[in-house]
């Protein structure tokens, strides 16, 4: 048996679960520690199910899966104790106030941290002594998010922490994820529809789609693969057939091709072609997952 | 000091590139000088709110091009050297004129149109100085 790697804050090696109208299959990913990972994907792309899968919550039915060094779901228990785990759809006992629950994690947690529990509780604009059933959809969230960080979690994971927050929440909550990482033992996995989030905060990029991982790696790596070509293509010029081109649209003397490799050769041989290179734009992380997106159902189909 | 680093996700420059431009802007002014000590990788990350790997790009470039040192254990320096602002304003000037020569090729304006035009920017400016 493989010894675990102390290195990662996770990894997830072949693993497969299957539901009636979904499955999950022949997923690996890993996430050092000291980083930050976006799960980024449509809406039953399968995020919340490798959530559920690295919490210990559903168990695998083939695949290796170990957290912070422990094998889960046989060791989930244990791993636990230095992660927290933050969705939406986690309630809080409503008749109890915030305070209340500030102790019970407390007297279960000792890493708990009241002081920087105190601070969040300001910075969050939380009120400690309200009932939780009086909580906006967004102050429960921050609740919520409040318990998991002050825990001082080694690995913090959050399904889709920032829909549901104001502008001002959201930049409070990104303040608090890189003050995590401050410490280069600590790790974080969060799930997003926001790609801005994701582009600004992630070291770590993973896009999934249909239960498959389409593409991951570090987000500097991602950004600088892909490209968008906008060309002057003259009459009578026909734009080579060239690897690494995920999509090529063109109308009447104009074309816009897509790369996921990009290399400065490229410039170089279509304009050998006949075509002009009018401009070279950089794309924006959720321009790149649509067209990753595109392409992989693309080639599904086919 | 360290929270005065900010990035815009409008502005069409990645946000490496946004960092690099303002220690790079910070030496130029001489707000930091040769020998000062700039943030840590994930201190300068925190106060700017941008991924750790983002800064370290930054980082690794600005060291390449000789403009900071990485002691190992010891934090990262503006790197000793003489005349560091003027080569930084040298470098910021080129990569201007590489912009114009750029849109010059597009207008198809030949090397004399582009010096006259440059020379009738320097006038209008000089005219407009009180």
């Amino acid at each position: 048996m493989m010894s675990p790697d102390t290195s990662l804050a996770f990894t997830l090696r072949g693993v497969r679960k299957a539901f009636r109208y979904f499955a999950l299959d022949g997923l690996d990913l890993q996430l050092p520690l000291g980083q930050i990972m976006g799960l980024v994907g449509p809406n039953g792309a399968g995020k919340s199910t490798t959530i559920r899968l690295l919490m210990g919550l559903i168990a695998p039915e083939a695949g290796v899966i170990e957290v912070l060094g422990q094998r889960v779901p046989e060791h989930a228990a244990r791993a636990k104790r230095d992660v927290a785990f933050v969705a939406e759809d986690m309630r809080l006992y409503g008749a109890a106030t915030l305070a209340w629950h500030m102790r019970l994690v407390a007297s279960i947690f000792p890493n708990w941290d009241e002081v920087y529990a105190q601070q969040l509780l300001k910075r969050f604009n939380l009120h400690a002594e309200q009932p939780t059933r009086g909580l906006s959809r967004g102050e429960h969230i921050k609740a919520m998010l409040l318990l998991a960080l002050a825990r001082r979690p080694r690995l913090l994971v959050l399904d889709e922490p920032t829909s549901g927050l104001d502008p001002v929440a959201r930049y409070e909550l990104l303040s608090e994820l890189m003050e995590i990482v401050r410490d280069d033992s600590r790790s974080i996995l969060f799930s997003s529809h926001n790609t801005l989030d994701v582009e600004r905060v992630c070291d770590q990029i993973a896009f999934l789609d249909r239960g498959r991982l389409v593409d991951v790696s570090d987000k500097e790596a991602f950004l600088e693969r892909w490209r968008r070509l906008q060309l002057d293509v003259p009459p009578g010029v026909t734009l080579p057939v060239l690897a690494d081109v995920v999509e090529v649209s063109s109308s009447a003397r104009l074309a816009t091709l897509t790369t996921n490799n990009y290399q400065p050769e490229l410039q170089a041989t279509l304009e050998r072609a006949g075509a002009r290179v009018h401009e070279v734009q950089r794309m924006s992380l959720e321009e790149i997952f649509v067209a990753s997106v595109m392409r992989s159902r693309g080639e599904a189909a086919s | 000091m360290h929270s005065a680093f900010v990035v815009s996700q409008t502005d069409p420059r990645p946000l490496y590139l946004q960092i690099k431009d303002q220690i790079r802007h910070r030496i130029a002014v001489g707000a930091l000088k040769p020998g000062d000590e700039i943030p840590s990788i994930r201190a300068l990350a925190a106060g700017a709110r941008v991924s750790v790997i983002t800064i370290k790009r930054a980082y690794l470039e600005l060291e390449l091009e000789g403009i900071i040192q990485t002691r190992h254990g010891r934090g990262s320096f503006v790197a000793e050297g003489v005349r560091l602002a003027d080569t930084l304003n040298q470098q910021e000037l080129d990569q201007h004129l590489q912009a114009a020569a750029r849109v010059a090729a597009l207008l198809h304006l030949t090397d004399d149109d582009l010096v006259e035009r440059l020379r009738k920017v320097r006038r209008e400016l000089a005219e407009r100085k009180p």
